[in-house]
């Protein structure tokens, strides 16, 4: 067992903390809170240095590396908060032209909401009548989508996946409960027959539930092809009884993100507390602030854990947990920063507020955070 | 970064898991938890059959009895005694854990011929005289004296929370051997006798209703010079060693049981409808989370340990790490028991009932081996280098 970093991912981990220190520092991070907007120059810069190719085989041209690798790089993208459809560009590497390079920015429908929806070039997904929302984080916009993205046990099953049987209960029950069902138990059903089927992107990739009723022709997603083809051919199918679908590798990442942010707050704040004084010493010394930053290190470290292993086994459970740990350590991170730099921290001028804001969307981005928990509530059955 | 297991871990998991399933059926069942006597016999006994089987002292250094295995291999040792259901290394907590592995790192050759291979043979049970009324959690406090007297120092004090101390042949044991000296360098090592004249043992009641610790006094016990592990004075740093094992390894093998018990709740609470309540199912489903991760967090530092050269297995000493681990397990134990009555309603108030007696014995785990206030000191401190104060 060596679940621990090579010196290879080491320097991987180095080489784009370098890359972003260089593109994307303090300061840039300010220029764009002030004037939102995609720096099409950058993604090219990313795209070259491979950050959406690193999962692509070398002989698409791609980096020809493995998830945990990835979660590496997107832990350093979220460490600096950078802006755009990183996760559904990447996702699209290989599938959409020009992707892997940076030349085409790609976004996804993920949990009812699209992030950069009038910014990007294509689209994963079914936004149709998708309404812009006065997003909290100033570099995120994003879009709520009013149709979410569906997709069922029955459909798992006319497209050739197979459904364990632990997890078949669940999506049996959101079955009989008809159009309206959003069982969370039927999304772990979902998520565990596809990646037991080893077809990750496939099942997960069915989206909408009138494409699928339909003739199969609106069924997209992202590069979930050979699900769909599954489905299309599967002309009876015409149940609506379907729930949620989000790649587990978007969650995975998403998750990755989040865990910047938590390690990278809790490096803002112990900076702080080192160096404000007040009543005459360094705030750190306060055994109050000293429990926040202690706190903030305990969830970063349990939920990198978490993630890294996730990374590893890409097991829908480790996935979930992943998750959840790491949308608590981001968002309760963000927050105890907040509050160790005290009034300074409520300014706008603190970097502070825009990690918070950001790990809000992120929290969002793969449907409720409820569906991770029941998922792991489903895992204890299994 | 990975997961697998060579294959000789493989092997070895194998091995020890035709093992265990040809002793266990054979076991004595459990004493009554009241009945320390018998529970010293009994562990005891399972520790001399590891050792009749060559799984003493796993983690120990070769040079120290040990079987000098990796720490992966250890994990896996925990893993598999636990999914078992082995009994838990229970009177031998403290000699297999904590005093030995001091006694290993920092013992002379004599030392650890006297006392390491009792140990491992499951021959002597030893217990921890840290703690005392006036110093728990503010350890170097203590105020129980040693003056020199020739070639022994006569103890006098007492000590308090004291875990087995009923049934201990020997007693980790720390001194003040310089009153005037700076609190953290007046303080000695001691092995202490438990028969030696002087002695008196009180049991405590736990909130739990049991006798598992005790109150020592203390009177004029004379305990040989021979007995002092590293220097006079230097019992700070010697306990630093013992305390960072406590934390750093003590509660792995618990993880495993924790995910059991888990298992067994969403099991129970799907048995009596408790499983229908969305709230309850995502709680647990909370829980999966974060046993999933301590065990992951488990793996980390253990291959972390095993790549630095240090863990158990080498002789090296656990990082401040096992503070992070142990802060967030003790919660999580709580947590887990919590969730517990929950699932059992109105039972969770029988004390007969599974689960009701680990859920108050749980409330120990925040406050044993170091608070949780004093361990986010000691992240704070240590790990994130903020200043000291108070």
């Amino acid at each position: 067992m060596r679940f621990r970093l090579t010196d290879d991912q080491r320097a991987l981990r180095d080489g784009v903390r370098g890359l972003l220190a260089r593109r994307f520092d303090g300061a840039a991070l300010r220029t764009a809170a002030d004037a939102p907007g995609l720096d099409r120059s950058l993604w090219r810069e990313l795209g070259a240095a491979g950050f959406f190719a690193l999962r692509l085989p070398e002989r698409d041209g791609g980096v020809g590396l493995g998830l945990p690798e990835t979660v590496l790089a997107f832990e350093e993208a979220g460490r600096v908060l950078l802006p755009g459809p990183l996760v559904a560009t990447h996702l699209a590497a290989g599938k959409v032209a020009g992707a892997a390079g940076g030349e085409t920015v790609v976004t996804a429908v993920l949990g009812g909401l699209v992030e950069w929806l009038a910014g990007a070039d294509v689209v994963q997904g079914d936004a149709e009548g998708a309404v812009p929302l006065r997003s909290v984080d100033p570099l995120t916009p994003v879009h709520r989508v009013p149709r979410v993205p569906k997709f069922s046990r029955r459909v798992a099953e006319a497209a050739g996946v197979p459904v364990p049987p632990a997890v078949a209960d669940g999506a049996d029950a959101v079955s009989r409960a008809g159009a309206a069902a959003t069982d969370a138990g039927g999304v772990s059903g979902a998520g565990a027959a596809a990646t037991d089927a080893g077809g990750v992107s496939g099942a997960w990739a069915v989206t909408g539930a009138d494409g699928v009723s339909g003739a199969g022709a609106a069924v997209t997603g992202a590069g979930g092809v050979s699900g769909a083809g599954g489905v299309s051919g599967a002309g009876g199918v015409s149940e609506v009884d379907v729930v949620t679908g989000v790649d587990p590798v978007a969650v995975l990442l998403t998750a990755a993100e989040q865990l910047g942010t938590a390690g990278r707050t809790c490096e803002l704040a112990v900076q702080h507390a080192r160096t404000r004084e007040q009543f005459g010493r360094p705030i750190g010394a306060f055994q109050a602030v000293k429990h926040l930053c202690a706190g903030m290190l305990v969830r970063t470290e349990v939920a990198r854990a978490a993630v890294y292993a996730a990374a590893v086994t890409v097991e829908p459970a480790d996935i979930a947990a992943a998750r959840l740990l790491a949308d608590e350590a981001a968002v309760r991170g963000a927050r105890d920063c907040l509050q160790v730099h005290g009034g300074m921290g409520f300014t706008w001028e603190s970097e502070v507020h825009l990690h918070l804001k950001r790990a809000w969307v992120r929290a969002r981005r793969c449907g409720a955070v409820t569906e991770s928990e029941e998922l792991l509530a489903a895992d204890l059955l299994a | 970064m990975d997961l697998a297991h060579t294959p000789e871990e493989e092997e070895f998991r194998v091995r020890l898991r035709e093992w265990l399933a040809k002793v266990l059926p054979a076991l004595p069942p459990k004493p009554s938890p009241d009945d320390w006597p018998a529970r010293r016999a009994y562990d005891l006994g399972w520790q001399r059959m590891l050792h009749d089987a060559g799984y003493a002292g796993l983690h120990w250094p070769v040079d120290a009895g040990g079987r000098g295995a990796t720490p992966t291999q250890h994990l896996i040792f925990l893993e598999e005694t636990e999914k078992a259901g082995a009994p838990y290394v229970g009177a031998n907590f403290v000699g297999l854990l904590h005093a030995g592995p001091t006694i290993a790192a920092e013992g002379t050759a004599a030392q650890r011929a006297r006392w390491l291979p009792p140990v491992l043979r499951g021959e002597e049970v030893w217990c921890q005289g840290f703690s005392e009324p006036d110093a728990g959690s503010d350890l170097a406090a203590l105020r129980t004296r040693a003056r020199r007297d020739g070639d022994h120092y006569v103890v006098n004090g007492s000590k308090i929370w004291t875990s087995h101390a009923e049934v201990a042949d020997w007693c980790e044991l720390l001194v003040r051997t310089d009153p005037d000296a700076p609190r953290h360098r007046g303080i000695t090592w001691l092995a202490m006798p438990m028969d030696a004249p002087g002695i008196t043992v009180r049991p405590l009641r736990t909130l739990a209703g049991s006798a598992e610790f005790a109150e020592v006094f203390l009177d004029d016990v004379r305990v040989p010079v021979a007995n002092r592990v590293g220097d006079e004075n230097d019992g700070w740093r010697v306990t630093m060693v013992t305390l960072s094992f406590e934390r750093g390894t003590a509660f792995v093998g618990e993880v495993v049981a924790c995910r059991r018990v888990l298992a067994e709740l969403a099991v129970a609470a799907r048995q009596n409808g408790h499983w229908d309540d969305p709230v309850l199912r995502r709680r647990l489903g909370r829980l999966n989370a974060e046993f999933r991760a301590l065990w992951r967090l488990t793996q980390w530092n253990v291959s972390e340990a095993e790549a630095s050269g240090g863990g158990t297995g080498g002789g090296g000493v656990p990082g401040v790490g096992g503070s992070v681990f142990k802060l967030r397990y003790s919660h999580a134990r709580q947590e887990l028991y919590d969730a517990a009555a929950d699932v059992l309603g109105p039972d969770s108030l029988d004390l007969d009932r599974p689960w009701v007696l680990d859920r108050l014995s749980a409330l120990s785990y925040t406050i044993a081996a170091g608070t949780s206030q004093i361990q986010r000191n000691i992240v704070a401190e240590r790990i994130l280098g903020l200043p000291k104060g108070r």
